[in-house]
């Protein structure tokens, strides 16, 4: 790395502060020339529209197609008798079918596809198809579930479970023994959606030579790769899957859909390409949203604020299939031993099968949830033991490099900076408990992956990897499986090869999300591309470099360290006027060592805690969050009006800043509108409210509070360039900060989320209410 | 139903049944998929486009009122392959993340910097109210408009 850049140069050759956007994908996305799953339009193309099931547990009877089959314009239908292989993105889990084959399990679930020669035709040709149905007894509600096992939503039919986790650390019994005071409550959290603005679209081809290519919005190209192959019987050597740019995702894209198995079996049905676009409706059916969770918390600390215990237990609300759900259920409780933990821990987690869409995972996976409840406990304590909550944490924090209770690795751990950064700024010491009934302030912190250890299905090939096409002409090419769904990654994959071989950003160019050109990345999940693909592209880029760095030593007769690498030009570490342009370095390259091209891959070291489940939440490396949120509570209202949220994030090192500001602002302020505004529910009779934008509260451009980013770098030992995850760590800590600012505020605790000026008034009425009774007894 | 349009600054002519929605015209027939469907019932915003200067959801227009208007699409935004300051501080601080949302947010700025030469922040959060952003948390798009609004200020005054 070079600190002598061109002037002109907006990077000013620091990896730490390139200015991101101003070159490549991103100019394409403010000028509205990006091209979406959607915006693909193939000479032929027919419209395929899903049917689906109105009824939350039933038998398919008959399916008669007849009538819309007769439909001028009509070209296909498939049902599940036509795709009768079950998926799952677990490999130990698969539960679903393309379409429902003999039962449909929640209002929404697919039944029959059509494809017509538009959209209105495909519609209406739904419409005429008879579908016969007898209604099976269900179950929308988790605590129901448990009680009623004969509806038998579980694998052997016999109850609804759909996982269980009970692990424990130390001794917990005895350690609260020795607990001076104990934290013990319900904690709720309601399901939430990704509801991302493009909704799910697939393109399925099946050409003239029999290879199936699928154009889809999806995180994870190879995963549906891998299913397609398997559901369809045909080789995965036969098909391509293309991930056009994503229209955002959060989560919610990251497993196989039924659309995608639908438009390449309607295209090979019809021979003709079919596209299916999800209605906003279907986008909430397909759902895979925050699992809704009942979490019962004790958490023991001694008066001088050791922590002690913590005692959970969880029941997960899964929907209707299990999605990610057997990793799930371990996350909402593996994920919590970080970053301020007592050394004593058990923790019990059930998810359960409903008659309601399927939860999956959002960004933050499983911990969101068991971080808010475990975060509120902690504020609960401070104030019990009358200590500030951040000297608390401080108190109780893992330390760099060490080992967490359960197993897990820490190497870089910038958590006390992170507090130290939200306290300076939202200036915490002079402002906490002394502002305006009405107003307060509360503090959360988290922890999260950079990227899970272990691929989802067992393997020793490399998580991810990169190849480099370097040309004469001084362009260099990425190909990379990674998959762009808006967070940068290959603005990230730009910077690290711009500026490990001095070239201009504009002179490197990304290829990605294609197995066909592509080499396999498992995809965009788990926060792990930064970390992993960053990493392989780093050594793909250092191989190059270290041929550069060879012939310009030969040229310029000197040793090869003395050779460096800065923008535009190798040169003489002592005498910068010696030098060789890159383009001349890269063709004095071929001329030596022939074509030039680079691999580089990345596979995880062995890590995780050695029993059952250990290995569930190891990761190369972790994140580090601190937020300070203030809110405004309305006491005649009860509206909880977030004022701001500073929000403080390790993330090993910012490549591209303004992307990891970006990431940090954009979690903290979706886990703000988790806090107030959103719920995915669905009635007692497995309806849902509202799957609408009007009826889902997302929130718009008035309703968000002001965001501070405060990056902190830590700089990990084995991220590239130090770097690790930013896009979901950091949405962590809104949501219990924002409940612990509302009991600095007004002096309620609000367990349940989210916290609507109902839920607030109601708690405010309660506690004048207990005053009042306090008053009358003395 | 025939229909008259200038889109872009180009005179259009389409055969359509009048009530096809705009965006499928805009999408299809004239080949312009910067506007993208992200509801079609008028709740995100990602299809908003110019009608006579005024921001509107395309999704919800009918091709049949649209004889004899003007409309301007994302497209119509960039003078060649030169972006408009507003693109320029979208790109330089973040303001578009996925960018699904940008095309629609794009028009709906371009409307409100059309009237105010000096918007404050509450008015560039109202004007963008109907447009939803999932990925940013608006702060970079308030502070993309307010810059664009300083360069278009600048550009009209001149060099001092």
């Amino acid at each position: 790395m070079s600190e002598t850049a061109a002037p002109n140069d907006p990077g000013g050759g620091r990896a730490s502060a390139p200015a991101v956007g101003r070159h490549g994908d991103m100019l394409r996305r403010v000028g509205g020339g990006v091209r979406y799953t959607d915006d693909i339009h193939l000479p032929g193309m027919l419209h395929a529209k899903i049917v689906r099931c109105p009824h939350p547990h039933a038998r398919i009877v008959s399916i008669d197609a007849s009538e819309a089959l007769a439909m001028e314009g009509v070209h296909g239908v498939v049902t599940g008798k036509d795709m009768p292989i079950k998926f799952g993105i677990i490999p130990w889990t698969p539960d679903e079918y393309p379409l429902a084959l003999e039962i449909a399990r929640f209002v929404g679930d697919g039944v029959a596809a059509v494809a017509a020669t538009d959209e209105r035709t495909a519609l209406d040709a739904s419409r005429k198809i008879k579908i016969e149905y007898e209604i099976l007894p269900y179950v929308t509600d988790p605590h129901e579930a448990l009680a009623r096992p004969e509806i038998g939503l579980g694998k052997r039919g016999d109850s609804n479970l759909s996982k269980h986790v009970a692990l424990e650390f130390g001794d917990v019994d005895r350690a609260f023994q020795e607990s001076d005071v104990i934290s013990e409550a319900d904690y709720f959290f309601e399901g939430s959606a990704h509801a991302p603005i493009e909704t799910h679209c697939a393109i399925g081809h099946y050409d003239n030579e029999g290879l199936v290519t699928l154009w889809s919005a999806t995180q994870v190209p190879h995963y549906v790769h891998r299913e397609l192959s398997r559901v369809l019987q045909l080789s995965p050597a036969r098909i391509r899957v293309i991930q056009p740019p994503v229209g955002a995702g959060f989560g919610g894209k990251s497993e196989p859909f039924d659309l995608e198995f639908c438009v390449v079996k309607l295209s090979m049905i019809t021979g003709r390409p079919v596209k299916i676009l999800y209605s906003r409706e279907e986008e909430f059916y397909a759902h895979r949203g925050r699992h809704p969770m009942h979490m019962h918390f004790k958490v023991g600390a001694k008066r001088d604020g050791t922590l002690m215990a913590v005692d959970a237990k969880t029941l997960i609300d899964g929907g209707a299939y299990s999605s990610f759900g057997l990793v799930t259920t371990y996350y909402s409780g593996q994920l919590l031993t970080l970053p301020a933990f007592p050394s004593n821990y058990r923790f019990d987690s059930t998810r359960v099968f409903t008659n309601k869409p399927p939860c999956g995972p959002k960004r933050g996976h499983g911990s969101v949830q068991p971080r808010f409840a475990y975060e509120v406990a902690l504020d609960k304590i401070a104030v019990e033991i009358d200590m500030d909550p951040v000297l608390l944490r401080r108190k109780n924090a893992v330390e760099p490099n060490s080992t967490t209770l359960n197993g897990m690795r820490v190497t870089s751990n910038g958590f006390a900076e992170c507090l130290d950064a939200v306290v300076e700024a939202s200036e915490w010491d002079d402002r906490r408990g002394k502002l305006p009934y009405g107003r307060g302030l509360g503090v959360a912190a988290s922890s999260y992956i950079s990227g899970t250890n272990y691929p989802i299905y067992p393997n020793e090939m490399p998580q991810s990897a990169v190849q480099l096409k370097v040309d004469r002409s001084g362009r260099v090419t990425i190909f990379s499986g990674q998959s762009e769904i808006g967070q940068g990654c290959d603005q990230l994959l730009r910077v690290i090869v711009a500026d490990e071989l001095g070239l201009d950003y504009s002179s490197v160019r990304v290829v990605s999300g294609d197995t066909d050109l592509t080499p396999v990345d498992l995809g965009a999940y788990s926060s792990r591309g930064t970390f992993m693909n960053g990493n392989a592209a780093l050594m793909a880029a250092r191989e190059v470099k270290a041929k550069l760095r060879e012939v310009v030593a030969e040229k310029l007769s000197c040793p090869i360290k003395k050779i460096t690498v800065s923008r535009g030009a190798l040169c003489h570490i002592d005498d910068p006027s010696r030098s060789v342009d890159v383009t001349s370095a890269i063709q004095l390259a071929e001329a030596k060592f022939g074509t030039l091209g680079s691999v580089g891959y990345y596979k995880t070291p062995t890590l995780g805690g050695d029993y059952r489940g250990g290995t569930i939440g190891a990761s190369p490396a972790y994140s580090f969050t601190a937020h300070v949120a203030e809110v405004d509570v309305d006491t005649e209202t009860g509206e909880v009006r977030i004022v701001k949220i500073w929000i403080a994030h390790d993330c090993g090192k910012a490549i591209c800043p303004v992307i990891v500001e970006g990431q940090m602002e954009g979690s903290a302020y979706m886990g703000a509108a988790e806090a107030v505004l959103e719920e995915h529910v669905c009635r007692a009779d497995g309806m849902h409210v509202g799957p609408s934008l009007l009826d889902y509260r997302i929130p718009t451009s008035l309703d968000v509070p002001d965001l501070e980013a405060l990056i902190i770098e830590s700089n990990d030992p084995e991220g590239p360039l130090g770097a690790k995850e930013a896009g979901e760590g950091p949405l962590h800590p809104s949501i219990p900060a924002i409940a612990n600012a509302i009991y600095d505020a007004v002096g309620v605790r609000m367990d349940h989320l989210p916290f609507t000026p109902a839920k607030v008034l109601r708690a405010l009425r309660a506690k004048a209410a207990a005053a009042g009774s306090e008053d009358a007894a003395e | 139903m025939r229909v008259e349009l200038l889109v872009n600054g180009q005179e259009r002519v389409v055969e359509m049944p009048p009530m096809v929605r705009l965006l499928d015209v805009l999408r299809g027939q004239l080949g312009l998929i910067g506007a993208k469907e992200g509801c079609g019932e008028g709740e995100c915003g990602t299809c908003t486009v110019m009608l006579d200067g005024e921001p509107v959801n395309a999704c919800l227009v009918a091709i049949g009122q649209c004889n004899g208007r003007e409309i301007i699409t994302v497209e119509g935004l960039a003078e060649g392959e030169h972006l408009t300051p507003l693109q320029q501080c979208m790109a330089d601080h973040g303001g578009a993340q996925c960018g699904i949302c940008t095309p629609g947010m794009l028009i709906a700025a371009e409307a409100l910097l059309r009237r105010e030469r000096s918007p404050s922040d509450e008015q560039i959060r109202a004007a963008v109210a109907g447009n939803i952003c999932r990925c940013t948390g608006y702060q970079r798009i308030v502070i993309s408009i307010q810059e664009a609004a300083a360069a278009r200020r600048e550009q009209s005054e001149g060099p001092r």
